[in-house]
């Protein structure tokens, strides 16, 4: 069809579309292409939690370094994103999970991170409408500099600043194959026909792996259905988001005032299921009200899910695949690939046009399950 | 043409506003609209506003209000908002909704 793109990117959610900018802004030629449109996936269907409280270290700095992208990106962008840094509440409810925790935030700490234990009083000092002793908590990992940012703006933030520098958007117009010519890629085949490119990004959340397959490279991802609601808007109380590993259970509340939440089901089969299920309204419920008790006459007005992208240790995989050259991943996110997004997307950018990195990608390498060298990420609502 | 006219009340989005989205984006659906302006996402579901800016997006995009209105956004659950209190007496059940 054009000439030869630098780089076609597959999926136009935040890492399609924040890699297209970042890729663009370098003066490369870039066409995203997705099935749908922008937010589409998992993108649009995630309440927007940005945390660096994770149990692996180089989650802690990816997330580090994000956040920094994060506190600049509106003016970067020139779009209101509706960043806010509220902090991240982390109940603990067990002595197990207090020790765990003190590791952790030892680790955190050292790497800069103002993370600290609260007091069960000091939880209820920060938000008083939280039922610290009907749920049990004996305290929690809290860090001020966590927040959250609307995945909407700023994912069409990111979308239009690429495109004003030049990225092509292909949307509705889904990717059939990844051609390989020779152990290298050499493009997309569309509904719209084929695009030569030098460099391929499969950005195409829980659909990475079906992407890969055309290539010949298996991906060990797998996906996993989230479900989420919303509730309709009440007075500002709650500043943080309030997260429980213990009762896979979160919940935060929008500008507008909406309480968003969803519950992990630990027994969730992988599949591409996006329904939304009786279940899940009523277990989250039980367990917002328990939470937070004042909320029971608060009306519930949509519900929701999305896709996990998940791979057996729980982190994702960034980087070219030995076996094809030219072919990037930027996937397997699980519950963090918008928090993520910014930095992730900015490292495939330099690693695609061969500048240092801001950060060493080793540890997301695919090559990490072929060797067997898993280091688990364990802070996830799975 | 774009005027002060209001859309959609839950999220006081105007014709104007509309107008902006679908230009600056290159919009071409309501899935789209909701999600750039929460359009449809307020308590109403969007009854009547998804209407209003299917007609604006098809103004904009010289197509038939028909052949925009067929990519209708799928209504989420519940359809009518209930109280987390009586959600909270549901049990089991994996399926159904969207
Ligand atoms: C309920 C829920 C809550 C979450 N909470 C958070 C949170 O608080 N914080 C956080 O950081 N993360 C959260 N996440 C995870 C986060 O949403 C994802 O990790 C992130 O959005 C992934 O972005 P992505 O761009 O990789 O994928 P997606 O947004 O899924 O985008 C992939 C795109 O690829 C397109 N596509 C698929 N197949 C093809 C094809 N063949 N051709 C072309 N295009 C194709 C799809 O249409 C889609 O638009 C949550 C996820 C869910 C489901």
């Amino acid at each position: 069809m054009t000439e030869r793109l630098d780089v076609a990117v597959v999926g136009a959610g935040i890492i399609g579309s924040a890699t297209a900018y970042y890729l663009a802004a370098r003066g490369l030629s870039v066409a995203v292409f997705d099935r749908e449109y922008v937010t589409a996936g998992a993108t649009g269907r995630c309440p927007g939690g940005i945390r660096q409280q994770w149990s692996t270290e180089d989650n802690v700095r990816l997330m580090m370094k994000s956040v920094e992208i994060y506190e600049g990106l509106s003016e970067e962008l020139g779009a209101e994103i509706d960043f806010h840094q509220g902090g991240y509440l982390i109940v603990a409810k067990t002595e197990e999970e207090r020790r765990r925790f003190e590791d952790q935030m030892r680790m955190q700490r050292s790497l800069g991170l103002p993370v600290r234990w609260l007091e069960p009083g000091e939880i209820k000092e920060m938000v008083p409408q939280l039922d610290v002793e009907g749920i049990g908590a004996i305290g929690a990992a809290w860090n001020p500099t966590d927040g959250y940012a609307n995945p909407f703006k700023v994912t069409y933030a990111f979308a239009s600043a690429a495109r004003r520098l030049g990225a092509e958007f292909h949307l509705f117009t889904p990717v059939r194959r990844v051609v390989v010519e020779g152990g290298s890629v050499s493009g997309v085949e569309t509904d719209k026909g084929f695009f030569g490119a030098e460099f391929v990004v499969n950005s195409a959340g829980a659909w990475s792996r079906e992407i890969a397959e055309t290539a010949g490279v298996s991906l060990p991802n797998r996906p996993y259905r989230h479900e989420i609601l919303a509730t309709e808007p009440v007075r500002r109380f709650l500043e943080p988001m309030v997260i429980s590993f213990h009762d896979n259970v979160y919940f935060r509340q929008s500008h507008a005032g909406a309480i968003l939440g969803g519950w992990g089901d630990p027994n969730e089969p992988p599949g591409y299921n996006l329904s939304s299920s009786p279940k899940f309204l009523g277990r989250f419920s039980r367990l917002l009200i328990s939470y937070v008790p004042g909320l029971r006459s608060v009306r519930v007005v949509r519900q929701w899910a999305g896709l996990y992208d998940v791979t057996p240790d729980a982190k994702q995989i960034v980087g070219e695949v030995p076996e094809v050259a030219g072919f990037i991943q930027a996937n397997g996110f699980s519950g963090h690939g918008f928090m993520a997004g910014p930095i992730t997307a900015k490292l495939v950018a330099q690693l695609i046009s061969g500048e240092p990195l801001d950060l060493p990608i080793e540890g997301f390498s695919i090559e990490r399950f072929r060797r067997g060298e898993t280091g688990r990420e364990a802070s996830v609502v799975g | 043409m774009s005027s002060e006219i209001t859309i959609c009340r839950c999220e006081d989005v105007t014709e104007e506003d509309v107008v902006r989205a679908v230009r600056e984006y290159g919009l071409t659906t309501l899935d789209e609209l909701k999600r750039v302006l929460r359009i449809g996402m307020g308590p109403c579901q969007g009854r009547t506003c998804l209407r209003l800016a299917a007609r604006i997006l098809a103004r904009e995009t010289g197509r038939s209000t028909s052949e925009v209105m067929s990519l209708y956004p799928r209504v989420r659950p519940p359809i009518i908002p209930l109280e987390l209190g009586l959600a909270a007496l549901l049990e089991g059940g994996d399926g159904g909704g969207d």
